[in-house]
């Protein structure tokens, strides 16, 4: 996307629009579900130190929240909440409800035991001894707690992006997607300094005397709901349809910005997580995604592929990639990894995506059978001539081929493997490769091209989004600029594609992209 | 003016208090005396309610202090805790303030309320800023006292109010105490487990052991008549002290010498007891003092080893011992 070497600052500042939007979206996230959560916690905590048996359990139960990976609980919110704000919010304040509750307990049960009977003494009555004597004394420790709170807000509410509420995670996985530093720091760098202000600001309170705590106390409702109504709620309506597509699909010459240029398409569209797309979309949350096109979701949530009539989306070309200095170490590894070549087509990859991600069955298993039927399957031979290091990207697909690629080097050479599966994105994994923490890891050509070597326009031109002539160039720009060796391709060609639900595209008559933007222009 | 009867108070399977009955009368100061985990906290906690009995009735001037509301009750009795527990997080004035606040006083009277009452306590007007962190023990325990005198309540209880002093601020702060005339007019029920401290201050002391009153009496009725081996072992250590504490010249009277010469100096009433005498000579630099008998209009004056003569001599003409 970028045509000569932009600098960081250069990025944000052509980005300032969408950088104030997302930093803005960031502290509303944060504070609006800070505000739920000591609205929950703080009455909750203080709620189970007047019973004490129920204290155990109430604090179980937050603690069992907060070890909840936070992908996994938002992609639990879709069912119930669908997708944007609502399930954002949820989540975060379930993670900010441990630290608050946990310090309410402890703070008020820490109030010294006698200076609670004075306040009885005195004749306060309960609530007035609970308002003058126990929340201000235990006040430094529960702000500690909120402080807690918020700190892991703003790092959770980078995910927030996942399932369309905005925020710095835009940026962040957007340009982890795109290898694109800039990007990742633009969303980054804002994360950590707005985590850094806050938990100065609150450690500044913690600190201040019990009178000025007072006034703090007073003022902090009305800061918060301040802070939170920076987050108004993306909409999402105002378009007939809307699509959903992930931060990598937004910023790509070959995704949305391509939409745009060659077909003109306008579309309400938010950004979402590929873990999360698909059931969405199932879920009639989002009409359009953008995906891959052997998918195994497409079969298991009945989707249809929009035909790409003005041939915007690259070939992408599955093939491994792998470093020269391994090639020469293991000399058995190309002929080994290029038994899969040409074997596996669009169809067939479709079938096996679909048997991880609906039947749920494992990438070994999967890769087992198929290696099994094809007559390629040989058991290991557990051999300890050296360890061939195979990565992989983290979606279902990667894990198949990396289960593979495993079972024919155990099976054919007295190499021994080592798999770093699940390494983030394009970005995250090609680093990993030239970094030389890995061997090998399976792309796709259109990504080798687009996300990594970034040509001119003029040279992308010049391809044609021909699928021989991409797979030449990104095999011998690999080798010129990164000593890396593009292995034959496996076959199938795995590219974006634009889908929408089979009954509603029937519906409307939607085939080819085309007819997605004639539908859209119609009254 | 107070009357406890049949109190019992259980906790799980200890009884802390068992069957418990006594009367206080109108400014009297009743000191209830025993070993550590007798009863005594528990005994006075149940008087304003902090420990309900388990049986037993509590009455204060004819009415049952259930007929009322624990806080309403509570805002009429000052209370000094065994260990001070002022507000860590409120000021000196705020602290001594509590209960006006509570009572709804307008600003100014709490203010000037709580001004007079420093001035009392021999505290500087600074110290009205100050917290409680920034106190000494001796300072802390003073507050805690205005604290519980502030509304002025014809009632004070107090639990081991000088238990976490010094000897020396402690005996200090017994003098201040029998000087305040706040004090003077109030039915005062306090905790202790210093014998010393409990003849010193007790108009009347009970003496506890294990959740019972062995006895209540006098100071001296506790040690020349004691009931049983239990009182006169717990009196032992500090027999003489407590002796010269009890008895006053008035009792030594007829053992004194007649006549004398009156010195210049003014004279000591006849009521003072002899501990107290005897600290006289050490601040005294003369051989003799003069003691006035206001009732028989008789002045002695003494030296200290007729003082002691005296002493031994009334203490052989007492039944026991
Ligand atoms: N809240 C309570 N729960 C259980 N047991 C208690 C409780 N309060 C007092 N006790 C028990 O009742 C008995 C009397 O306690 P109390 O506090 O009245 O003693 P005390 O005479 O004031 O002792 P001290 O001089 O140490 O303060 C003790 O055995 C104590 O352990
Ligand atoms: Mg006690």
């Amino acid at each position: 996307m970028n045509e000569h070497q932009q600098t960081l600052f250069e990025f944000m500042r052509q980005q300032s629009d969408k950088l104030a939007v997302q930093t803005l979206q960031h502290i509303g996230l944060t504070f609006i579900s800070l505000f739920i959560a000591v609205l929950i916690g703080l009455p909750l905590g203080i709620y189970i130190t007047r019973k004490k048996q129920i204290s155990g359990f109430v604090l179980g139960v937050a603690g069992v929240l907060q070890t909840i990976p936070s992908i996994a609980l938002l992609g639990f919110m879709i069912p119930v909440l669908g997708i944007g704000a609502k399930p954002a919010i949820v989540a975060l304040l379930l993670y900010a409800l441990l630290p608050i509750i946990r310090n309410t307990f402890t703070g008020i049960t820490g109030v010294d035991e006698s200076v609670k009977e004075a306040a009885f003494a005195m004749g306060m009555s309960r609530w007035q001894v609970l308002f003058k004597v126990e929340l201000p004394l235990a006040m430094p420790v529960i702000l500690a707690g909120i402080r807690t709170a918020t700190v892991i807000n703003v790092g959770v509410a980078t995910l927030a992006s996942y399932i369309a509420a905005g925020g710095l995670g835009e940026f962040i996985f957007g340009g982890i997607s795109l290898n694109n530093t800039n990007m990742i720091l633009a969303g980054a760098i804002p994360a950590a300094l707005l985590a850094i202000i806050f938990d100065f600001l609150l450690s500044r309170v913690q600190r201040l005397n019990f009178k000025k705590v007072r006034k703090v106390v007073i003022a902090a409702p009305v800061i918060i709901i301040l802070l939170s109504t920076l987050y108004f709620i993306p909409s999402a309506y105002g378009s007939k349809l809307t699509a959903g597509f992930t931060p990598e699909f937004m910023g790509r010459q070959d995704g949305n910005l391509g939409l745009q240029s060659k077909y003109g398409l306008k579309i309400h569209t938010i950004v979402i997580n590929d873990a999360v797309m698909y059931k969405a979309a199932q879920e009639k949350q989002l009409d359009v995604i953008s995906g891959y096109s052997t998918d195994g979701r497409l079969k298991a949530f009945d989707l249809v592929v929009l035909n790409d009539d003005k041939k915007i989306f690259p070939p992408y070309y599955a093939a491994p990639i792998v470093r020269e200095d391994a090639l020469k170490k293991f000399p058995l590894l190309e002929k080994t990894l290029n038994l899969l070549a040409g074997t596996i087509t669009d169809s067939v990859m479709t079938a096996l995506n679909y048997k991880i991600d609906y039947l749920h069955q494992t990438p070994e298993r999967v890769a087992k059978d198929f290696l099994t039927e094809n007559n390629l399957w040989k058991p290991a031979k557990n051999g300890h001539d050296g360890t061939v290091r195979i990565g992989s990207k983290i979606f279902g697909e990667q894990y198949i081929l990396a289960s593979m690629y495993m079972m024919l080097i155990k099976g054919y050479t007295n190499y021994d493997v080592a798999t770093k599966t699940g390494l983030g994105g394009t970005k995250i994994c090609f680093d990993a490769l030239t970094n030389n923490q890995i061997d090998l890891y399976p792309e796709y050509t259109g990504t080798g091209l687009l996300a990594i070597l970034q040509p001119s326009a003029a040279t992308i031109n010049t391809l044609h989004g021909d699928k021989d002539s991409t797979y030449n160039y990104v095999k011998n720009e690999f080798k010129k600029r990164y000593d890396i060796k593009w292995l034959q391709p496996i076959g199938f060609n795995n590219a974006y594609a634009l889908m929408m639900r089979q009954q509603q595209a029937k519906k409307l008559n939607i085939k080819t992209i085309s007819d997605l933007k004639r539908y859209l222009e119609s009254k | 003016m107070i009357k406890a009867e049949h109190l019992i108070k259980t906790f799980g399977q200890t009884t802390a208090v068992n069957n418990i009955s006594f009367e206080v009368n109108e400014g009297e100061n009743l000191v209830l005396l025993g070993t550590s985990g007798c009863g005594k906290t528990t005994t006075l906690k149940m008087l304003n309610r902090l420990i309900e009995p388990d049986s037993g009735t509590i009455t204060i001037n004819g009415n049952n202090i259930n007929a009322q509301l624990p806080e309403d009750l509570r805002r009429g009795i000052g209370y000094v805790l065994q260990n001070n527990g002022l507000f860590p997080h409120y000021t000196v004035e705020e602290n001594i303030s509590v209960v006006p606040n509570l009572l709804k006083w307008d600003k100014k009277r709490t203010r000037e309320r709580v001004i007079e009452l420093l001035k009392k306590l021999h505290l500087s007007d600074n110290y009205l800023t100050a917290y409680p962190n920034e106190l000494s023990g001796g300072q802390q325990q003073r507050i805690g006292l205005a604290r519980a005198l502030v509304a002025n309540p014809p009632v004070l209880l107090m639990d081991e109010p000088f238990g976490a002093l010094d000897n020396v601020t402690r005996s200090k702060i017994h003098q201040e105490f029998k000087a305040l005339d706040e004090l003077k007019r109030k039915t005062i029920i306090m905790v202790t487990h210093d014998v010393q401290e409990a003849f010193e201050l007790g108009d009347r002391i009970a003496l506890m052991d294990k959740g019972k009153i062995v006895q209540m009496g006098t100071p001296s009725d506790l040690l020349f008549n004691p009931i049983n081996g239990f009182v006169s072992n717990f009196l032992q250590d500090q027999r003489l002290q407590l002796e010269f504490r009890a008895i006053r010249l008035t009792d030594l009277w007829e053992h004194l010498p007649g006549g004398g010469k009156t010195t210049s100096k003014s004279s000591l009433p006849a009521e003072t007891d002899v501990w107290t005498t005897l600290e006289g000579f050490k601040f005294h630099n003369g051989e003799s003092m003069s003691v006035l008998h206001q009732q028989k209009n008789e002045l002695k004056t003494i030296t200290f080893g007729q003082l002691m003569a005296a002493f031994s001599e009334h203490k052989t003409q007492q039944p026991h011992e």
